[in-house]
């Protein structure tokens, strides 16, 4: 079936005029799923009677008069975020029969806002991976080419939307695990300001980096989204109260005047070619919008990947201790006593990256390695949100290249965990300090692959960045470019 | 005790807060509900909840603070200390670790040798654990979270105590305390109130410390004195046979009143303590904790000195009728009570609450609360003795009958005529019926006899049933005699 349109702007217009129905939209779009899960693996579980049962609820709530702008669009969780009577798995072993007992935070909230839930997207186990590749439910694969990886940690909500299946999805973002996919497969994907999105229900890797966030195809649809995730929750300690916003007031506002900061330390070696080209281009064209760059200097940010390969384990460390067997999830068959049932259960329910991180993460909180470590990396983490302040004196936004590359091959950097982190290089920062990013799709490289130009502002500008994006999709179509495989129907 | 010995003592108490609900979620703290009734998702653990703190758990910590004297952090830190436990559900505690809610303060305490003032090291906030059931269930572990995240106050002592007693009569003071200020129940059976050990013993004179052994949960004022009495002889014995004390957690065995070695230093885990990146600093500012500090009850050292010298009572009644602020309640009732221009009314009152009345609860099992006779009804009674309308031995028969629910003093005085003859002709009458119908015993008296007048005078009270004014009774018959 072709669609009126598979933004989530436009959907809900198609919806609100009575083009089609939420069940109608909602069939066709567990059609779409379930006809690419063979190629994407892009959803660990897909809900096709929850989905229907809340479409009906949908379309007789729009009858009744009582429907907002996402009433009715079907969207799909990341498997991290809790989903009340779903089977909610971290695509991990470990929790891979575990039915959540209640909503994460922002699935209520976007279940509230009318929305439809298809499905759970596939991602790295328990977040922690850059390519999708850690997955116990087996990897997915890049939309544009299926021999490329999409990005992770969310690499299933990326792929998914990248695919036109559904027309957003949310993702959770702890060293890029948003923006990185976003880039590497073609669409828009925002990390909000820590504390915006209440983290509660979501599965915890590293409590004080992981942020809620959304992929879409255009800024303006994660405005959208946006508009009904963030918001103060007493749940979350860490959740700030905020008067509310609307993320949409500067989409469409003049960028003359415009500053943007252009870090040294992201034009260097060691980017792509082809993504550096992309991105100067978008910046070229930024000016041509009236906006003007400035120079400015992140000395600190080299230092983010190291810092962040110690604060983000040992907060993961304690946080994966929960997962014992003792209360739920998987307790291995057999076993002597409690140490051995804590041993097997635990080597049995990780994969080996979460294991690797948690060993990391136990190291360095370890009696007489503490301040050498963790304490230390606080300190320079301190000294890289410095320069963020520093640097916003100067100008409104900063740009660069979300990822040193395109996608990559499935195993061209599994067997070197340094060459993996360091393709979230230039995202680290944004979750050390907390402030807000988005990646929109900049063109594309020599082989076919999409690229990604990162845009961060200063705490709490979303309404600004979502606006600086806009900007460039008004004046250019990368984010209107569908993988060949996906763009027979609209 | 062995006098070449001293023996070195600090004690860290828990006392669980008196909140309706935990110290990081919302369900209840109640005591005795059904296993894992009481266990929210938080509680649980269950994957993505998060703690979020109770500020009633904060507030009673500042009231504690106020109450010694410590400083109230104006910023202080959850941690997390990890390990591995089936009852730990998160796989870590959430404890102050670096920076306690409060720092320092003092605890005086009442010796054989006088008062000696207790310094504290700190007192933190933290969660306690679910238990373990072992007996129940054959070859398997029960778990119940109704108590994972009780919230605890624990309070360090420096160590400053040098004996089984003082450590007694510090965890008896600290014990009253915190339930003078509210903020925890006491109740040692239900596990509210317990303290770890720390002893060591060493050379007398010796200014360095010895090793200390760590004995557990000690939930008796009786276990508490008794373990570090035991323990103290065994490091003893072991130093003096040439060997060595080795830093441990011990456990106190009361069935066969010993401790035993739980676990040595060398096994010691590491904890990996961290800040909790769930939980922001704590901030109190000092408008709370003015807030508290208008909430805060007379202390029992203050109020001990305002009764000596607003009741004119000796220290010792002072402090038995302030002991607890029921009594103390109950004390200024009764007083409060009694006509204007009794002199010796307080003194009164305080010998009543302590004779009479702590008997009779002590024969019933009730406390001054629960007391059949209230504090106003006992000061009716004293106002009673005071004017002389009846003596002080009848009095204790008014008060039976008023324990015994008959009515108050004046309708008991009335409806059984005990109203005190004072009246001159009247006594003078019953002295001349005794003195004619006893004239050996006046001959006795005659020849020398102070006997005898007693006798004489007991004649004269059983002839008016009790009810004749001794004093004029005395003077009476001595005249004319």
């Amino acid at each position: 079936m072709a669609l009126p349109s598979t933004t989530l702007a436009g959907l809900g217009a198609a919806l609100a005029r009575g083009a089609l129905s939420s069940v109608e939209l909602t069939r066709e779009v567990l059609a779409r799923a379930g006809a690419a899960q063979p190629a994407l693996n892009a959803f660990v579980t897909l809900d096709a009677d929850g989905a229907l049962a809340a479409a009906r609820a949908a379309d007789e709530s729009r009858a009744a008069g009582r429907a907002g702008p996402l009433t009715g669009v079907p969207i799909a969780h990341k498997d991290v975020l809790m989903t009340a009577g779903l089977r909610t798995t971290c695509s991990s072993r470990m929790l891979a029969n575990f039915t959540a007992p209640y909503d994460a935070h922002v699935v209520d909230a976007l279940k509230r806002a009318g929305t439809v839930l298809v499905g759970k997207t596939n991602m790295d186990e328990f977040a922690m991976g850059s390519s999708n590749e850690t997955s116990y439910f087996g990897p997915v694969r890049n939309p544009w080419n299926p021999a490329y990886v999409p990005g992770g940690s969310s690499g299933g909500s990326a792929a998914a939307v990248a695919a036109r299946i559904v027309p957003a999805a949310t993702g959770t973002d702890t060293g890029g695990s948003i923006r990185q996919p976003a880039s590497l497969s073609g669409i828009c994907g925002l990390k909000p300001t820590y504390g915006l999105c209440s983290r509660y229900g979501l599965i915890a890797f590293a409590s004080s980096l992981d942020t809620p966030g959304m992929f879409a195809q255009t800024a303006e649809d994660c405005a959208l989204m946006l508009n009904a995730m963030a918001g103060h929750d007493p749940r979350d300690a860490t959740s700030l109260p905020r008067p509310r916003e609307d993320y949409t007031r500067e989409l469409g506002q003049p960028l003359a005047g415009l500053r943007i900061g252009l870090p040294r330390e992201y034009f260097g070696d060691g980017t792509d070619l082809d993504v550096a080209a992309a991105v100067d281009a978008a910046i070229a064209e930024y000016r041509k919008l009236g906006a003007t760059t400035v120079d400015i200097a992140l000395p600190a940010v080299k230092l983010s990947v190291p810092v962040y390969y110690v604060i983000a384990p040992a907060e993961a460390s304690s946080n994966l201790s929960r997962f014992d067997g003792v209360r739920y999830g998987h307790r291995a068959a057999g076993y002597a006593d409690l140490l051995d049932m804590y041993k097997k259960s635990r080597a049995e329910g990780f994969g080996a990256e979460v294991k690797r991180r948690i060993l990391v993460g136990t190291y360095v909180l370890s009696h007489g390695y503490y301040d050498a470590y963790y304490l230390k990396a606080q300190k320079v983490r301190r000294l890289i949100a410095d320069d963020f302040q520093r640097a916003f004196a100067q100008c409104d936004v900063i740009a660069g290249p979300t990822a040193p590359s395109a996608a990559f091959e499935f195993g061209a950097k599994s067997d070197d965990p340094v060459q993996m982190y360091l393709n979230d290089i230039f995202t680290i920062a944004g979750n050390l300090t907390g402030v807000p990013g988005i990646s929109i799709p900049c063109g594309f490289t020599r082989g076919g692959l999409p690229i990604g130009l990162q845009l961060q502002a200063n705490y709490f500008r979303e309404a600004q960045l979502l606006g600086v994006a806009h900007g460039l999709q008004q004046a250019t179509d990368w984010h209107a470019r569908v993988p060949a495989a996906y763009g027979v129907q609209r | 005790m062995n006098a070449r010995w001293e023996v070195v003592i600090g004690l860290e108490t828990h006392a669980q807060l008196s909140t309706a609900a935990k110290i990081f979620s919302g369900a209840s703290t109640a005591f005795g509900a059904a296993p894992n009734t009481q266990a929210a998702a938080v509680d649980i653990a269950l994957p993505g909840v998060l703690p979020v703190l109770n500020r009633g758990a904060v507030e009673r910590a500042i009231r504690f603070g106020l109450a010694v004297g410590g400083t109230i952090a104006p910023s202080s830190v959850f941690a997390r200390k990890n390990y591995f436990y089936p009852d730990l559900p998160k796989g870590y505690q959430i404890s102050q670790y670096e920076i306690p809610v409060v720092q320092g303060g003092t605890v005086t305490i009442t010796t054989p040798a006088g008062e000696k003032t207790v310094r504290l090291t700190r007192a933190h906030l933290e969660e306690d654990a679910g238990k373990s059931l072992h007996e129940d269930f054959h070859g398997m572990t029960g778990i119940d979270l109704n108590r994972a995240g009780t919230p605890l106050l624990e309070i360090v002592s420096e160590p400053d105590l040098r004996s089984a007693e003082e450590a007694v009569a510090y965890a008896r003071t600290l014990h009253a305390l915190v339930r003078w200020i509210g903020i925890c129940d006491g109740n040692m059976q239900e596990g509210s109130f317990r303290c770890d050990a720390n002893v060591s013993v060493r050379p007398a004179g010796s200014t360095t410390l010895g090793t200390r052994a760590e004995i557990k949960n000690l939930n008796s004022f009786r276990f508490l004195e008794r373990a570090i009495q035991f323990e103290v002889r065994r490091q003893v014995e072991l130093i003096e046979d040439g060997g060595k004390v080795v830093q441990e957690t011990r456990l106190y065995d009361p069935d066969r009143d010993e401790t035993r070695s739980m676990r040595s230093k060398e096994d010691a885990q590491d904890y990996r303590y961290f800040p909790d990146p769930d939980l922001p600093p704590l901030v109190i500012d000092a408008a709370w904790i003015a807030r508290v500090k208008a909430s805060m009850p007379e202390l029992p050292a203050a109020k001990k000195a305002r009764f000596e010298s607003q009741y004119a009572l000796a220290s010792a009644d002072a402090a038995h009728v302030s002991a607890s602020p029921e009594l103390a309640a109950y004390y200024e009732s009764a007083v409060a009570a009694l006509p204007a221009g009794i002199a010796n009314g307080p003194k009164l009152v305080a010998n009543w609450m302590q004779g009479e009345l702590a008997a009779s609860l002590h024969r019933a099992d009730l406390d001054i609360a629960q007391s059949p006779v209230g504090a106003a009804a006992l000061g009716g009674l004293i106002a009673r003795i005071a004017d002389q309308t009846i003596s002080g031995k009848l009095a204790k028969d008014v008060f039976d009958a008023m324990w015994a629910g008959e009515g108050d003093a004046d309708a008991i005085i009335a409806a059984r005529g005990l109203r005190q003859i004072s009246d001159t002709g009247a006594i003078d009458a019953l002295i001349d019926g005794v003195l004619a119908a006893n004239p050996a015993i006046v001959a006795e008296f005659h020849a020398g006899k102070e006997k005898a007048f007693n006798a004489l005078v007991g004649k004269v009270m059983a002839a008016s049933k009790g009810k004749a004014n001794p004093a004029q009774v005395n003077a009476a018959l001595r005249s004319k005699l």
